[in-house]
């Protein structure tokens, strides 16, 4: 039996609908329409598991049709613990049905590698923190090397276990959920006062990604619309977060193949750029800037006029720093081919972000979803369409550039008003998706509220849960010293994917 | 055996650390930083000799033995080692061979140590060095063969034979250089990539990096504490001024008479080496893992070259 995509419940990004609008399909239904659409070009934004009671889960999934700009809804109840796995014919399921065993003890039968991407903490008999079975190749010649979850860097703690033969890498298996705080089970029951520094801290490095989309979310249950300078000081601060990332990565990727030059300024200039948000709200990561029904502070003009200022030459040593960096011979010696993944690996792997974008793909929420501000001013999708290291430094520098040009016109037409309102009681039964393009990629927030107008369920996809399997496959083949360059540029957040 | 000559060996066991600071300071310059003091590897001996050592169960004597077998391998090549004309305290006919392979010995003892260890990165840390030391090693003797030959191309009969590194260096004069330019030019190119390849350096190797998946020598001596790591680093400040001073020998051919004009020529020419390689960390990345044997056959081929040049002028 065929499913037209057509008939499937839809939403835009940001909206709310009510819960009892949303069809609900029998389980073979919901597993071919998902088998479908994604075959079709759709992606899988979210897919999850919320416990109904009576020893029933049911699996929620939204679906991103980009160039409709709209969102499928699609549930199904399942009773018992198993269903039939959806990974064998869209790879993109394969970590959210790994998650959905793990979060629901559901079994996804068929899924070729079953086991949950964190250590459930659910029952007595769950394993140690650390204990998994890897993927092992078999053979005289292979041999196996296990990186972290302590590393010699100031980083997130992550396990990594390559299957290498000589210097190559025939498979890598990253394990993690050593960061896992358990935020999305505190979500449910809010919002309350706590709700907004959570989204903060999700991943600390995306403060205003997270912020702006729950923000957003909560603003659509409350049937409440923030008012146009908000939406543009929101727009100014997501962007500034994007180039001070951005300019991170870019140095961070130039001290790993030893290039000091870009590494020493973009350091500093990543600085600067935090120090623009600092200006605005007085915390370099934008911490009570984005706030549900608005922002929290405002932009006088002594601070628009120094900001214009500051970005003027924001620009001027950005250019010079990074210019250096694709100027340099033995710099792109090292970015060019490696961790290549094609056009047609990115789609079926459902990568997002700059690691979708160096692939080629347009894949882009201010554009695709536009929301807030994004509706009325574009920012063009920068592509690259080689997929290796290169692709997505230089997707990220086209970024930076287009941000900036984004953020000078923005101060300059600033509207006028306040930039805070009152957000009404969030609307009982009602289901809303928020997408937001942060710098890592898309940010994807889904809320349900019940009978009382509290969070009945809080989903959160933070763009690394999409793109940790995308590095591990960018390793194929690969040296296993090429390692830690393409990590770099990928970026994940480990906490952003544990919650 | 002349005892003043003993200097020699003691002026590098007291300045070969101080290498590393200006290599250092060289960089932080560029990179607009102050950087660490000139003196900072002196300080960070002091501390680790004063620390305890820890050893891991699995490891055996080869692994305690590794650092003081390179260390001691380190100063035999001193006794060995002339600076610029300055003759070394014990040099022999047949020198250059013992240092190459005191210099392998060493290189030796830290593969085995690091093996010792069971550790899947200092098992590839090893692999890598082995490889790439196959490589740098035959560059080293080449590019020491033209050097003897161009020396003994300079009329003087050599006292202590073709094959003492004291004779061949005391040779190597502004004439010298004046009649086979060329090929010397290009044996100080292939001296150049031996010691940047030796000492770990960028393009080769990256002396700063934390990412032990890159590593190639750092990665070998990670699981080594306290003294036994003190020596590992002075052992490698020495191996960096034994080869630095094999170039500088080379590149300043001051051969006045005067020990002090002489010596103090080298040690200068060595601290110029010291800034130069600083100068190259800052401007371009290392290279690929995989491109490095063949900038490494690349430099076999400029001492063979060489080599070859001067049979034939």
């Amino acid at each position: 039996m065929s499913i037209s995509i057509a008939n499937i419940f839809s939403i835009t990004n940001g909206q709310a609908a009510p819960i009892c609008d949303v069809t609900a399909m029998d389980r073979r239904d919901f597993c071919q329409a998902i088998i479908e659409a994604t075959g079709q070009g759709l992606r899988i934004s979210a897919l999850f598991g919320q416990p109904v009671g009576g020893g029933r889960t049911r699996l929620w999934a939204v679906l991103a049709r980009d160039n409709k700009s709209l969102l499928l809804l699609l549930y199904t109840d399942i009773d018992g613990n198993r269903y039939d796995s959806l990974t064998p014919y869209c790879t993109q399921a394969h970590w959210f049905e790994r998650e959905i065993f793990e979060q629901c003890g559901l079994e996804p039968s068929g899924h070729p590698w079953l086991k949950p991407i964190r250590f459930p903490t659910r029952t007595e008999t769950a394993p140690r923190i650390g204990d998994a079975d890897f993927f092992r190749v078999e053979g005289e010649e292979v041999h196996e090397v296990a990186v972290g979850p302590v590393h010699a860097g100031i980083i997130e703690p992550g396990h990594f276990r390559f299957q290498c033969h000589g210097e190559n890498v025939f498979h890598l298996e990253i394990s993690l959920g050593y960061q896992h705080r358990g935020v999305e089970r505190k979500l449910v029951g809010g919002p309350d006062r706590r709700t907004l520094h959570y989204m903060e801290t999700l991943a600390g490095d995306t403060s205003i990604g997270h912020a702006l989309a729950y923000s957003e979310l909560v603003e659509t249950l409350g049937a409440t619309s923030s008012p146009a300078r908000a939406q543009v000081l929101r727009g100014i601060a997501l962007e500034l977060e994007r180039i001070a990332n951005h300019t991170g990565d870019l140095g961070a990727l130039a001290g790993d193949v030893g290039y000091l030059p870009t590494l020493s300024y973009c350091g500093r200039i990543r600085g600067d750029a935090l120090n623009m948000t600092a200006l605005i709200c007085g915390n370099r990561f934008g911490r009570g800037l984005v706030k549900p029904g608005g922002t929290g502070f405002d932009i006088d003009v002594q601070r628009r006029d120094e900001l214009l200022r500051r970005l003027d030459i924001l620009e001027k040593d950005l250019f010079v720093a990074i210019g250096l960096l694709w100027n340099s011979s033995s710099v792109m010696a090292r970015f060019e081919s490696t961790g290549t993944i094609s056009g047609q690996d990115c789609k079926e792997l459902g990568l997002v972000g700059p690691a979708a974008r160096g692939c080629g793909v347009e894949r882009d929420i201010r554009c695709d979803f536009p929301h807030g501000i994004f509706q009325l001013e574009q920012i063009p999708v920068s592509t690259c369409p080689t997929g290796d290291v290169f692709a997505r430094g230089y997707v990220r520098w086209l970024e930076i550039q287009r941000s900036v040009t984004f953020i000078r016109e923005q101060l300059k037409g600033l509207p006028g008003g306040d930039p805070l309102v009152a957000v009404g009681p969030l609307k009982p039964g009602r289901i809303a998706v928020s997408l937001v393009e942060g710098w890592r990629g898309e940010i994807c927030h889904v809320a349900l509220s019940d009978p009382d107008g509290k969070f009945a369920a809080y989903k959160v996809i933070d763009p690394s849960f999409h793109n940790w399997f995308g590095l591990a496959y960018a390793l194929r083949g690969q040296q296993i010293s090429d390692f830690p360059l393409c990590n770099k540029s990928f970026n994940l957040s480990y906490c952003g994917h544990d919650l | 055996m002349n005892f003043g000559r003993l200097a020699l060996p003691v002026l590098a066991l007291a300045l070969a650390p101080l290498l590393p600071g200006i290599i250092n300071r060289t960089k932080a310059v560029i990179g607009g930083r102050d950087g660490q003091p000139l003196l900072q590897l002196y300080y960070d001996l002091a501390k680790l000799v004063r620390k305890g050592a820890v050893y891991s169960h699995t490891t055996s004597w080869v692994f305690r033995a590794g650092p003081v077998v390179g260390l001691v391998s380190a100063v035999a090549v001193l006794a060995v080692l002339p600076l610029g004309g300055t003759s070394a305290p014990a040099g022999f006919s047949g020198d250059l061979i013992f240092m190459a392979y005191m210099l392998g010995l060493m290189r030796f003892f830290t593969v085995i140590a690091a093996l010792d260890t069971g550790s899947a990165f200092e098992g590839m840390g090893a692999s890598r060095e082995v490889q790439f030391s196959a490589l740098a090693e035959p560059v080293l003797l080449m590019a020491l063969a033209a050097l003897s030959l161009a020396a003994r191309g300079s009329g003087a009969s050599l006292g202590g034979g073709l094959f003492s590194l004291s004779a061949i260096y005391s040779h190597l004069s502004i004439s010298t250089w004046m009649r086979s330019g060329p090929a010397l030019l290009l044996v100080a190119g292939a001296l150049w990539v031996v010691f940047l390849a030796e000492n770990s350096r960028i393009p080769f190797d990256d002396p700063n990096t934390h990412l032990e998946l890159t590593m190639i020598h750092e990665v070998m001596v990670l699981d080594h504490s306290g003294p036994d790591f003190a020596m590992i680093l002075y052992g490698a400040s020495l191996k960096m001024w034994i080869l630095g001073a094999l170039l500088a020998g080379l590149l300043v051919p001051v051969r006045s008479g005067n020990i002090w004009i002489d010596t103090g020529a080298c040690v200068f020419g060595l601290f110029v080496l010291a800034v130069l390689t600083g100068v190259v960390e800052s401007v371009m990345a290392r290279l690929r893992l995989t491109r490095v044997p063949q900038l490494l056959v690349s430099a076999g081929f400029l001492s063979t070259f060489a080599l070859a040049l001067i049979i034939w002028s």
